[in-house]
């Protein structure tokens, strides 16, 4: 099949044509397609990349498929998502993450890239086989017991160093356990006033502190996992000003949501790292526009009704985010240049970086003539009140309900292939 | 009236101050008189649902709708359908079939009445949910420290102890905050609850303890004796212990309260405990007066 966009502004630039043809974008030389879109008021935009996604299979398909998560992925403007490790079994083996792999390859929506586990079991006492993972099909290059922290020092250090061998990174969930014993949210004032175990901010600081010394040490690559506090951002500010190989991601929801969301105790709100304080947001949203922060990753965390529909302390952390994330972050305003919306940046914080830090060197490409076919369209103008039920994933966790936020996915290709036409899922 | 008691600040000044005349009221109606009951919430169905063990607590709450002629249903986690794993909101709903005009709960999550409130038509009332609030209980001390001093605006009361894990202590900081008194908060500062609104804090009894109107001793749990909040039970006791001597510091009128159950010779000792400044026993006669007019106001009672 071949496609012709119409009038469309690759990343903010001056409409154009775009011709799409076996995989890769061309110049439109006159021929006939099979398809046209009118792209007129769309914006062109790599495919998005989303390093932190739980897709949850195996294990719980009753929360999320690999296939759901997908589909949810691309109408979210994605064409590659990197699936969190923590799966029942956990994808500690290169047959779980093989698995994966191929249940993404078979739903054919975005690539689905597994993650491993650094130890067995998310346990952290032993190393996972991150070399037969970086050897499998799925070529594993991110390793996180995302969830859980890392938190033994020795076994940190040498998850480090051990994965240079393949240019692999350990992702980092930063959070002291023996400082968040029994938290439920942010430490400060509405916890206290909640009566809700304070997550305070210096577990994830003191942590993130330790780890950028160790890579510094080993001369590793680190990444921090869903950076939430202003003091974080600091600390990695330092480490970046060394020269320590250090990147971060932000959620989409610690740009927006606050602690006071607690004070319903409607455990929707609640997620590991907390919501934090006003100041902390406005840190973030700084961060990330000045690049302290590297990327957005959504931290996509579906979760089945009964594990939601209960106490707050019952309740299990996390929230879904693929299908808003992009509307999330321009609703904020950080990454706009003089009051508009600077597009050159939202594939830089959403797109490029992501797809270098996870190696997919298929993604990630301004979708200009040369080109693979791998990118979304938005249209900037529309606006949405988002409605949990309107969701292409199992679960309906979602945070934002009743918020409006601008921009919409009107299509997403990958590799040439729609994924997303007219704002539908193609498949 | 508001339709729920899900913590002190469900309550305005005003509506506070009527549940505090309203439990004067009924403990004169029914005070001294043989048959102590009153048939205003006949037929009203009253569910006690304790997923905690509190016998002071559910007998207090009992006592007080069998006063008003309500039916009292017991429905106690342990043997029940809850320890098969039934959810909170399924047992909602199961009590909401039965016809609760009133859910009692007790719980260890935080919030859970305010979820509860959410899937039952009837009235919630908190009589105690994790370390957040036991709104009843700080009705029934301001409804004594009123009865012993007169007034409450204006008090200095000192709450002492382990803030950072009570309920009643959270609970007191609302509800005097309405009501116009001034609260210090005096205790280790492992046990200070970080940012803590309206209420000063001191980690000096000593120093405090001649200005206070009211000293509210609050319980040490045991199981925080061993998780570093202070070294040792014994130096707890030295530090912020409430004895004879301490309690000759206090001014003239000063009382001292304890929610119970105490731990003699820890946070208080015998010789406190047992003078004439205790309001310990007064405090669980007025527990039943200030619930009597919770479910009597909440429910609409004529």
């Amino acid at each position: 099949m071949a496609y012709l966009i119409t009038n469309v502004s690759v990343l903010g630039a001056e409409p154009r044509d775009l011709y799409i043809d076996g995989g890769v974008i061309a110049e439109h030389k006159g021929e006939e397609p099979d398809h046209i879109i009118d792209g007129t008021g769309l914006v062109a935009l790599p495919g998005l990349v989303d390093l932190h996604t739980h897709l949850r299979e195996p294990g719980r398909e009753d929360a999320e498929t690999v296939e759901t998560g997908s589909r949810a992925a691309a109408l979210g403007g994605y064409t590659a998502v990197c699936a969190m490790a923590n799966t029942s079994p956990v994808a500690d083996t290169a047959g779980v993450v093989e698995q994966v792999w191929r249940l993404g390859r078979e739903a054919g929506l975005v690539d689905v890239q597994p993650i491993g586990a650094v130890t067995v079991g998310l346990a952290g006492e032993r190393l996972a086989e991150l070399g037969a993972m970086a050897d499998s099909a799925a070529t594993v290059r991110i390793f996180s017991d995302d969830g859980h922290c890392v938190a033994d020092p020795r076994l940190m250090r040498r998850a480090l160093e051990y994965v240079k061998a393949f240019d692999g990174v350990i992702a980092q969930h930063a959070e002291e356990p023996r400082l968040t014993e029994g938290a439920q949210m942010h430490e400060g004032e509405v916890a206290t006033r909640l009566g809700l175990t304070g997550w305070p901010a210096v577990a994830e600081e003191a942590i993130i502190a330790r780890d950028v010394l160790l890579a510094e040490h080993v001369g590793s690559r680190l990444h921090v996992c869903h950076l939430s506090t202003a003091g974080s951002v600091e600390v990695v500010r330092q480490a970046k000003a060394r020269g320590v190989r250090v990147t971060a991601e932000v959620t989409p929801h610690h740009l927006v949501l606050t602690h006071e969301r607690a004070e319903s105790y409607d455990p929707v709100f609640k997620v590991n790292p907390p919501l934090r304080t006003p100041d902390d947001v406005k840190a973030l949203r700084a961060a990330l526009a000045e690049g302290i922060i590297d990327i957005v990753a959504t931290d996509h965390a579906p979760h089945a009704v009964e594990d939601k529909e209960c106490e707050w302390a019952y309740a299990r952390p996390g929230m879904v985010g693929l299908e808003t994330a992009l509307s999330v972050v321009l609703s904020t305003g950080s990454l706009e240049k003089d009051g508009e919306i600077d597009w050159d940046l939202v594939a830089e914080r959403m797109s490029r970086t992501p797809a270098r830090i996870a190696g997919l060197t298929d993604h990630g490409h301004d979708p200009l003539p040369g080109a693979p076919a791998t990118f979304t369209l938005v249209d900037p103008a529309a606006t949405r009140t988002v409605d949990p039920v309107e969701t292409a994933s199992r679960s309906k966790n979602n945070p934002y309900a009743g918020m409006s936020l601008p921009g919409r996915i009107v299509a997403t290709f990958l590799r040439g292939e729609p994924t997303v036409l007219d704002g539908k899922a193609t498949k | 009236m508001i339709k729920h008691l899900r913590d002190a600040g469900d309550l305005d000044a005003g509506n506070a101050t009527l549940i505090l005349d309203t439990a004067r009221e009924l403990a004169r109606l029914t005070g001294g008189r043989e048959v102590k009951k009153l048939p205003t919430l006949r037929g009203r169905t009253v569910v006690n649902l304790f997923y905690e063990d509190s016998t002071r607590t559910r007998i207090s709450f009992e006592a007080a709708a069998k006063r008003l002629s309500a039916d009292v249903i017991n429905f106690s986690a342990k043997g029940s359908s809850v320890s098969k794993g039934e959810s909170l909101k399924d047992t909602a709903l199961t009590l909401q079939a039965m016809g609760a005009d009133a859910v009692v709960i007790r719980h260890g999550a935080s919030g859970a009445p305010h979820r509860l409130a959410n899937w039952v038509d009837g009235s919630v009332v908190n009589a105690g949910d994790g370390t957040h609030e036991h709104p009843t209980q700080a009705l029934l001390d301001a409804f004594t420290m009123r009865e012993r001093l007169g007034r409450l605006a204006g008090l200095n009361v000192t709450i002492v102890g382990d803030v950072l894990h009570s309920r009643v202590a959270r609970s007191n900081v609302v509800l005097l905050a309405t009501l116009g008194a001034k609260v210090t908060l005096v205790g280790p500062p492992t046990l200070i609850p970080v940012d803590i609104a309206s209420a000063e804090v001191s980690y000096d009894l000593d120093a405090v303890l001649p200005t206070s109107d009211v000293v509210m001793m609050l319980r040490v749990q045991h199981e925080r004796m061993n998780a570093s909040y202070f070294p040792s039970a014994r130096e707890y006791s030295r530090r912020y212990g409430m004895d004879g001597a301490r309690m000759a510091r206090l001014p003239e009128h000063a009382i001292v309260m304890h929610p119970g159950p105490m731990n003699r010779g820890m946070e208080i000792s015998p010789e406190v405990a047992d003078s004439p400044r205790s309001t310990i026993v007064e405090q669980v006669a007025n527990g039943v007066s200030v619930r009597m007019a919770v479910l009597y106001l909440l429910l609409g009672g004529k």
